[in-house]
């Protein structure tokens, strides 16, 4: 497969990834992962610890350099752009990370602003109202003032989630966003995620090892397993599956039951 | 829902191929001559290696400085901190480094008949040497090492990946203001070093010791040129980017939790601190040959 196939804007297909390759040292991390994001859907990348989902999403955002392989967002391969060409290709990007990344110096209005401070140049007023409205959609009212540092952990995330969509992207990463979080706060976070990629039209791209998540907002699922993507499909293709690893991946998890019997002699 | 152009299963397939990179082991004498090759010279390549990457990090950071946007703001944090927060310690050391100077001098120099010449040596002393130096090991303690310990922690709690992930380039929103702030504050604390210094070495000689005022500071003016306090200031200066690039690039570079944050705090200050003194010698060598003492 040619990497020109993919220079054109697919309608369906926002991020295309082909044989991704990349080690740290000894440590083969990727080993080649073709991934294909859908457009406006919520895409979930699930797999153990330590298999790379989140070195995938660093990928995804030119956080980290491939040591081979290409990776096309709206036809454009990133792969070769330096850091400051990357940074217009980021504008397209929000990121929730796994802890929120919050600056801790600052309030929560100084945090979810921050993003408009560096790239608008809209006035002091316009600025406070638009961060009070991402506020409000996510459930947080008279927050502004408050320090980062003082927020629980589902606030932080909702934070870092305003913070994420106040410059409207399109395309949303969260990487392991129930991590850490109660039943209800993961329900919030989930339902959180939904909304968003409804309200905004957003192409979601979510890193989990949570299945009760997954399997409540996914549209569609990839397992990333030994540095490759070994299953792909909807929700339901993936309850049909007769691969092992994944069945015991799943079933593991004990919160969802997949339909006919586990094959007993591996995978296909 | 869109169906997928390939069921699950048959992708599954078709992903498993092998990897393209060899596994053949190399022979057992080469494993062996290359693990003692890195047991040997393995420190020294790390300290190359730190080395250049602290290079190419000031480079990125003036690279930074002439590119929009400019953020003032950033700068003069870094600037109050950097400076206005280390006025009163510099200030503190530097009377009691001269105070102790000169109360160590006065007795060695009357046994000599050279009494007048107290003021001259201290603040030559100090102006060249003293204050540079010991201002730059107090700005490290002071900044150097907030600097490893705050880009450490945003490092590990991935503030910085959040930086990047908004477009902003790390290296110019927090390396480029530190590394120039140190740079204009370091030589500004060495004159107010210098100048303490000078007053703690009067109050001991004049006032407690009863040297002459006159030949005190007569002496003084005779001796001390202002080219031995441009060789301080420009050592200032240097020393100011040797801490605050040392200072970031142990920072930005952490790794391994609060563990890795301590181990960058320590390197920081250790690196820097003997750079600053190694540096020392070699730099008033260059500069002494640059500028051929006029005396």
């Amino acid at each position: 497969m040619t990497a020109t196939d993919f220079t054109e804007r697919d309608e369906r297909y926002q991020i295309r990834v082909r044989n991704l390759h990349k080690s740290f040292g000894k440590h083969h991390v990727l080993r080649g992962i073709d991934l294909d994001i859908e457009r406006h859907k919520i895409n979930i990348i699930i797999g153990g610890s330590g298999q790379g989902k989140s070195v995938l999403c660093k990928h995804l955002m030119g956080l980290l350099k491939p040591d081979e392989g290409h990776i096309f967002v709206d036809g454009l391969d990133i792969v070769p752009l330096n850091e400051v060409e990357m940074n217009g290709v980021r504008r397209k990007f929000g990121m929730l990370f796994q802890q929120a990344a919050l600056f801790d110096s600052m309030t929560v209005e100084e945090n979810v602003s921050f993003p408009l401070r560096e790239h608008t140049n809209l006035p002091r007023n316009k600025i406070q109202e638009m961060v009070a409205e991402k506020l409000a959609i996510l459930g947080l009212h008279n927050a502004e003032k408050k320090m980062s540092s003082e927020l629980s952990g589902g606030m932080a995330k909702r934070v870092g989630l305003a913070r994420a969509i106040v410059l409207e992207p399109e395309i949303l990463i969260y990487d392991e966003p129930t991590t850490g979080l109660d039943p209800i706060a993961t329900k919030n976070v989930d339902n959180m995620i939904a909304e968003t990629a409804q309200h905004l039209g957003v192409t979601s791209i979510v890193i989990s090892h949570d299945m009760a998540s997954t399997f409540r907002i996914a549209d569609r699922i990839f397992m990333l397993q030994g540095g490759r993507i070994v299953a792909n499909g909807t929700p339901e293709e993936i309850l049909d599956t007769t691969n092992e690893d994944l069945r015991v991946f799943v079933e593991t998890s004990g919160t969802v039951k997949f339909h006919g019997q586990p094959s007993m002699g591996g995978a296909v | 829902m869109d169906k997928p152009s390939v069921p699950a299963s048959v992708e599954a397939k078709k992903t498993e191929r092998p990897t393209k990179r060899s596994t053949k082991r190399p022979a057992r004498w080469v494993t062996r001559v290359d693990d003692l090759w890195h047991q040997v010279f393995g420190p020294l390549f790390k300290g190359f290696e730190t080395f250049g990457q602290i290079l190419v990090l000031t480079g990125q950071a003036f690279y930074w400085l002439f590119r929009r946007p400019f953020r003032w703001r950033e700068y003069l944090v870094a600037l109050d901190f950097i400076g206005v927060g280390s006025l009163s310690i510099i200030v503190l050391v530097g009377l009691f480094t001269g105070a102790a100077f000169s109360l160590q001098v006065t007795d060695t120099f009357r046994t000599f008949g050279m009494e007048s010449y107290i003021g001259a040596m201290v603040t030559l002393a100090l102006v060249r040497e003293l204050a540079p130096v010991l201002t730059a090991l107090m700005v490290t303690a002071r900044a150097g090492s907030a600097m490893a310990t705050e880009l450490g922690s945003m490092r590990i709690t991935e503030q910085i990946d959040a930086l990047r992930t908004m477009a902003v380039s790390p290296v110019q929103y927090l390396v480029t203001p530190r590394i120039v702030a140190s740079i204009i504050m370091m030589p500004l604390l060495t004159m107010v070093f210098s100048f303490a210094g000078m007053v703690g070495a009067y109050l001991v000689a004049v006032i407690l010791l009863e040297v002459d005022h006159g030949l005190f500071i007569s002496e003084t003016e005779w001796m001390v040129d202002t080219y031995d306090i441009k060789i301080g200031l420009i050592k200032a200066a240097i020393f100011g980017w040797v801490l605050s690039s040392v200072g970031c690039h142990q920072g930005i570079s952490a790794a391994g939790g609060a563990k890795g944050v301590g181990l960058a705090t320590t390197r920081a200050v250790v690196y820097s601190s003997v750079a600053v003194l190694m540096l020392d010698y070699f730099v008033g060598d260059i500069l002494l040959i640059i500028y051929e003492s006029p005396s």
